[in-house]
């Protein structure tokens, strides 16, 4: 298991190693250097020679995927030209608001999900199914930032209960806080639910046919207690790897919902960076999301170890 | 006509999708104001009490803004699927006659483009390019390439272990033949159900795209923009926000739904 686990991990860096390459590659290769970006149009040739020389642009692109890495490695993600601050400083602080939005919105979407897949399964065709389908087909193809505009239009300019927008930062309680990503974390949370939900199902329907639920049924054992020990933890790998791959779909909705919501995270950074086309910013902040969808996906792999015994067997 | 009553959903999402192709369109020859025109003394007006379905805040007709606004999302998220179809699946089958250690790069480099939100490559190109109809295509073409290039490797791989695959290579054809011949149109079923539901999520992802400023420019009517723009508004005019979200979730809850039925039409061994 530790030999699996070491060799993930190679995977990991790898893919990371090619990611950020890619990505300064890609950033490199696209027209106007990030020294014509800082000094617009009007600016002459030799202040521009200048200033390319002055930030190093002037070196091969490998020296300077090299340097730059060199950097990432110590924490040094460079310098944003329009706060003047160390980037590794600002990500940090965005990441505070980002992290837990995700992780609200990833627990709210499995405890939605999972009871509404179980139960669409063991009343397949019911009531219950017809809702869930229903659900899932309309939670699935409406965007995140519109729920966020809609729970606005609800709960805060009609019903007044919960704030429109802003964070207050942790440091004023935690209370306000976590109402401030509620609603964020919900618009982000359904359209995620519909697509685990529709996956709990299937699965659990799979497997509800097994011989061991069978033999867990015939043993005298509770319809629930067959469903939740036996059935539910065996149909439960379709639905990590879904969580695994709907991260990504996460993130991108996290950059539009903090956008709605004005929250002070990492999406809102990028957006920030866009506008003022701070370019090392930018860069920064995909090679961090780009990192967290990829360390997502190891961490599902690994999970893979925990919820299913026969590949932790297979590999001793 | 027995399967239409079998597959009510096909059915569905058949009826969403050519009204919302018929409306797009429509909005080439006639809307019913110009949506771009400007009337202040008539902003913000609910549905019905100028227009159909009101008015934006500058008096300009929200209907016409969404007909049109279908034509650009529709336009855009077709050609940028289209584009990733193509390139995934050329890949895909590319690799699949291939196979060694091209299969090995190729897939890697797929994981790669994955990694990255389409959200996040747009923001980038556009950070650089300058936002607009052409940095959306490519953004979302670049997402659905992996997408597509997975799905043909896994089914055409499928297709090279057949007997008259091995009979083609046996009677001594090339592989680029026998791709053509026998591969393609033995994983063309597959392929379209996926452009029918990577349609749907381009489209969202048009939307979120626009939203941010990064799709067309005004004062082209987009769907994303509109809601953008219905933001200040959400306590005057809830319907600005409403309508254009509304428009979203109808065009790609159509298009999912047509894919379920046409994966259960075209492929009828598979249950799920």
């Amino acid at each position: 298991m530790i030999a699996l686990i070491v060799r993930r991990l190679a995977g990991l860096i790898v893919t990371l190693l090619l990611v950020s390459a890619v990505i300064f590659a890609v950033m490199d290769l696209l027209p106007g250097d990030p020294a014509s970006v800082i000094l617009g149009t009007s600016a002459s040739p030799d202040t521009l020679a200048a200033l390319q020389k002055e930030m190093g642009l002037d070196r091969p692109l490998a020296v300077r995927y090299v340097a730059w890495l060199a950097g990432v490695l110590q924490g040094d993600f460079g310098r944003s030209y329009t706060y003047g601050v160390p980037v590794a400083g600002l990500i940090a602080e965005r990441l505070s608001v980002t992290v837990p939005l995700a992780l609200i919105a990833i627990l709210i979407s499995v405890v939605l999900a999972i009871p509404l897949g179980v139960q669409a399964a063991r009343h397949q065709n019911g009531g219950w199914d017809v809702f869930s389908g229903l659900f899932s087909h309309v939670s699935i193809a409406v965007p995140a930032f519109w729920v966020g505009l809609l729970l606005i239009i609800l709960f805060s300019t009609t019903l007044g209960w919960l704030p429109a927008g802003g964070f207050p930062g942790w440091a004023g309680g935690v209370g306000a806080a976590l109402m401030a990503l509620l609603l964020p974390a919900v618009a982000l949370a359904l359209p995620q639910a519909g697509v685990l939900m529709r996956v709990t199902r299937s699965a659990v329907l799979e497997v509800m046919n097994e011989d061991f639920v069978r033999t867990a049924r015939a043993k005298g054992l509770s319809e629930q207690t067959a469903l939740w020990r036996h059935a539910v933890p065996n149909a439960l790998i379709p639905v990590v790897t879904m969580l695994g791959l709907q991260f990504t779909f996460l993130i991108a909705g996290a950059v539009l919902v903090e956008n709605v919501f004005n929250l002070p995270g990492l999406g809102r950074l990028a957006y920030q960076a866009l506008s003022q086309r701070d370019v090392v910013v930018m860069q920064d902040v995909v090679l961090f999301f780009s990192a967290l969808v990829i360390l997502m996906n190891f961490l599902v792999d690994l999970a893979y170890l925990l919820i299913d015994p026969r590949l932790r067997a297979g590999v001793r | 006509m027995s399967f239409l009553r079998r597959h009510p959903t096909f059915l569905v999402g058949l009826v969403i999708t050519l009204a919302l192709v018929a409306l797009a369109l429509l909005s080439l020859v006639w809307t019913p104001m110009p949506p771009t025109r400007m009337q202040i003394i008539h902003k913000l007006k609910p549905p019905m009490a100028h227009g159909l379905l009101g008015t934006d805040q500058f008096g300009r007709d929200v209907a016409s803004m969404l007909m049109v606004g279908a034509w650009n999302s529709l336009s855009t998220s077709l050609l940028a699927v289209a584009l990733g179809a193509t390139l995934g699946t050329g890949v895909g089958v590319l690799v699949a006659a291939i196979r060694g250690v091209t299969e090995t790069v190729v897939m890697r480099f797929c994981d790669i483009i994955f990694a990255v939100p389409p959200i996040l490559s747009a923001m980038l190109l556009g950070a650089f390019i300058g936002s607009g109809r052409f940095t959306a295509i490519i953004a979302i073409a670049v997402f659905m390439v992996p997408v597509f290039a997975r799905l043909t490797l896994s089914a055409a791989s499928q297709i090279w272990t057949r007997d008259y695959v091995m009979a083609a290579i046996g009677m001594g054809r090339n592989r680029a033949k026998i791709t053509v011949v026998h591969v393609l149109p033995n994983i063309a079923n597959q392929i379209i159900v996926q452009v029918t539901i990577q349609l749907g999520l381009a489209i969202l992802t048009e939307a979120g795209l626009s939203f941010l400023g990064l799709g067309m420019p005004p004062p082209a009517p987009t769907w994303g923009r509109m809601l953008s723009d219905a933001q200040t508004f959400l306590g005057q005019a809830p319907w600005l926000a409403l309508l254009p979200g509304l428009a979203i979730a109808l065009a790609v809850m159509g298009l999912n739904m047509l894919g379920d039925g046409l994966r259960d039409l075209l492929d009828p061994r598979d249950p799920s």
